[in-house]
């Protein structure tokens, strides 16, 4: 015997995410789903990179944004790339929908765990498919579900109360918008990662666009943002 | 000495550019008890002739379903269809566990068609024997294919393969124009006239055809036996009474009686074969 019961080829898992993204934020909206996302992506706990797009239209029915791993993110993409591409290849007049794709990034992220080796993201699905609206959400360890609006990562904490109290099903494109930068300020005064450059995207029935990145009016001279220690001594 | 230099396996060309085991493969679909399948906007009908070996054995299965939006009708080797349609049925089941949303029809035919013409062209292979009659609904309707050993596939409103498949054929012919919109009833009605042409002489009873039906907001379903009863009666399509039992058939132009076969949907094929026709192209 040269081999031992029990032992396994050495291999490399992500074991921790390197460069990573903050929350993302997404609701349906009157014509389909609205999603925001800042650009930022952090190395640890360094603002590392400024420009990173989360956001991405997958096919023509669905909208993808991603937090975590921003590698992880863009082997997802490929996946989806080559996905979409052998749907299109079929050129029979069917396509995969919000739906589709969602339950199948539920498969590929669930299987990855049980690799123990995951893809270290939190991802976002929306879209719309012959008139029917559709938003999910699934993790790196393979939960999923849908609902009217989800957040990911700090923005489930911060945004989605938010989101309970205010949102409803017919709101307008504007009024959506509106939300929406509610819910990326908070998040911007608050999570420590989070960039103040944003970008927002809407899918509809037409087709998805991601608007270019705008910045957020914010106004930090409150007395507590001027001194956050004043009553929290440190030991240093 | 050789009554053909060019058959002796699936991947000799003849001179003039055919591949006569498959057209043998195809020769066995015409030996099966009929197999039919119309089409309207909504729904889909399918429809055979039930053979027994002998008086003592029940009849062969020949139609199954696939998944709750597909079923096949076969006609040929009964046990290539039902290899095949466990095929579909796992590649169905695969899709629905991958994306939560059933396969569509037309690719479930094309991946089968691909299968079919992978033994057409392998030394150590052997066609099918068998035609599928697909029927399914999906996202852009309701669809009829034919599948056929040769790895062609095609799209139908109405069809039939089979023993006497031809007499339902021109009955099929005479009508498709208004399948289109016929209601489910109608394409019952229809399927069951079509299925009584092909009987020659034998009386149309539910205990020698199949009904299977899907549609919109009606999943795959074989109709049981008394339903179809009720529906030939309903219709008054007996109206010729008291044909003699179908104990020796009487044998057709191209077919043979079903009892020869060893467990199979067909009978003798030499009388067929030595017919030479070439139909490659259906």
């Amino acid at each position: 015997m040269t081999m031992t019961m029990g032992t396994v080829d050495e291999s490399q898992r992500t074991l921790y995410p390197y460069v990573t993204g903050s929350s993302v934020v997404a609701i349906k909206f009157k014509d389909g789903i609205l999603m925001a996302a800042d650009m930022g992506g952090s190395y640890g706990s360094t603002l590392r990179y400024k420009n990173i797009e989360r956001l991405k239209p997958i096919g023509k029915h669905s909208l993808l944004g991603a937090s975590g791993e921003i590698s992880d993110f863009q082997e997802i993409l490929r996946y989806l790339d080559e996905l979409i591409l052998y749907d299109n290849m079929w050129d029979d007049g069917n396509s995969l929908g919000p739906k589709e794709v969602h339950n199948y990034l539920t498969r590929v992220m669930y299987n990855r765990r049980n690799k123990f080796n995951p893809l270290w993201n939190s991802l976002i699905l929306g879209g719309v498919k012959n008139g029917q609206k559709y938003l999910g959400t699934v993790n790196m360890i393979g939960i999923n579900y849908e609902d009217n609006h989800v957040a990911t990562g700090l923005g489930n904490h911060l945004a989605r109360p938010i989101l309970r109290e205010e949102w409803h099903e017919d709101l307008t494109f504007e009024e959506g918008v509106k939300l929406l930068e509610k819910c990326m300020r908070v998040l911007l005064y608050r999570d420590r990662s989070a960039v103040n450059k944003i970008q927002i995207s809407k899918i509809t029935e037409e087709g998805a666009t991601v608007f270019p990145p705008f910045s957020l009016k914010t106004y930090w001279e409150f007395a507590a943002f001027k001194n956050p220690t004043a009553g929290a001594e440190g030991s240093w | 000495m050789f009554r053909n230099q060019y058959d002796t396996d699936v991947t000799t060309w003849s001179p003039a550019g055919r591949l006569f085991q498959v057209e043998y493969a195809m020769e066995a679909v015409k030996q099966g008890s009929a197999a039919i399948g119309l089409r309207s906007k909504t729904h889909v009908v399918l429809a055979c002739v039930n053979k027994t070996n002998s008086e003592l054995a029940s009849h062969q299965k020949k139609i199954f379903k696939v998944d709750e939006h597909i079923g096949v009708a076969i006609a040929g080797l009964t046990a290539d269809g039902r290899v095949l349609s466990r095929y579909m049925r796992s590649e169905c089941i695969n899709y629905s566990y991958t994306y939560e949303s059933p396969l569509p029809v037309g690719r479930l035919v094309v991946q089968l068609a691909d299968k079919a013409q992978v033994c057409t062209q392998r030394s150590w292979k052997r066609p099918y024997g068998v035609g599928l009659l697909v029927a399914g609904l999906d996202e852009s309707g309701a669809h009829l294919y034919y599948n056929c050993p040769s790895g062609n596939y095609f799209e139908y409103q109405a069809f039939a393969i089979g023993s006497r498949s031809q007499a339902a054929k021109t009955y099929l012919e005479r009508r498709f124009d208004n399948f289109n919109s016929s209601s489910r009833e109608e394409l019952i009605k229809d399927a069951l006239i079509a299925t009584r042409e092909s009987l020659q002489g034998e009386k149309l009873r539910s205990s020698v055809c199949t009904i299977a039906v899907i549609g919109v907001g009606e999943p795959f379903h074989i109709l049981d036996q008394e339903t179809v009863q009720k529906l030939i009666d309903e219709f008054e399509i007996v109206k010729e009474d008291d044909v003699p039992p179908a104990e020796p058939q009487p044998e057709g132009e191209q077919d043979a009686a079903a009892d020869q076969g060893a467990g199979a949907d067909q009978g003798g094929g030499d009388a067929a074969a030595s017919e030479g026709a070439a139909p490659m192209d259906i």
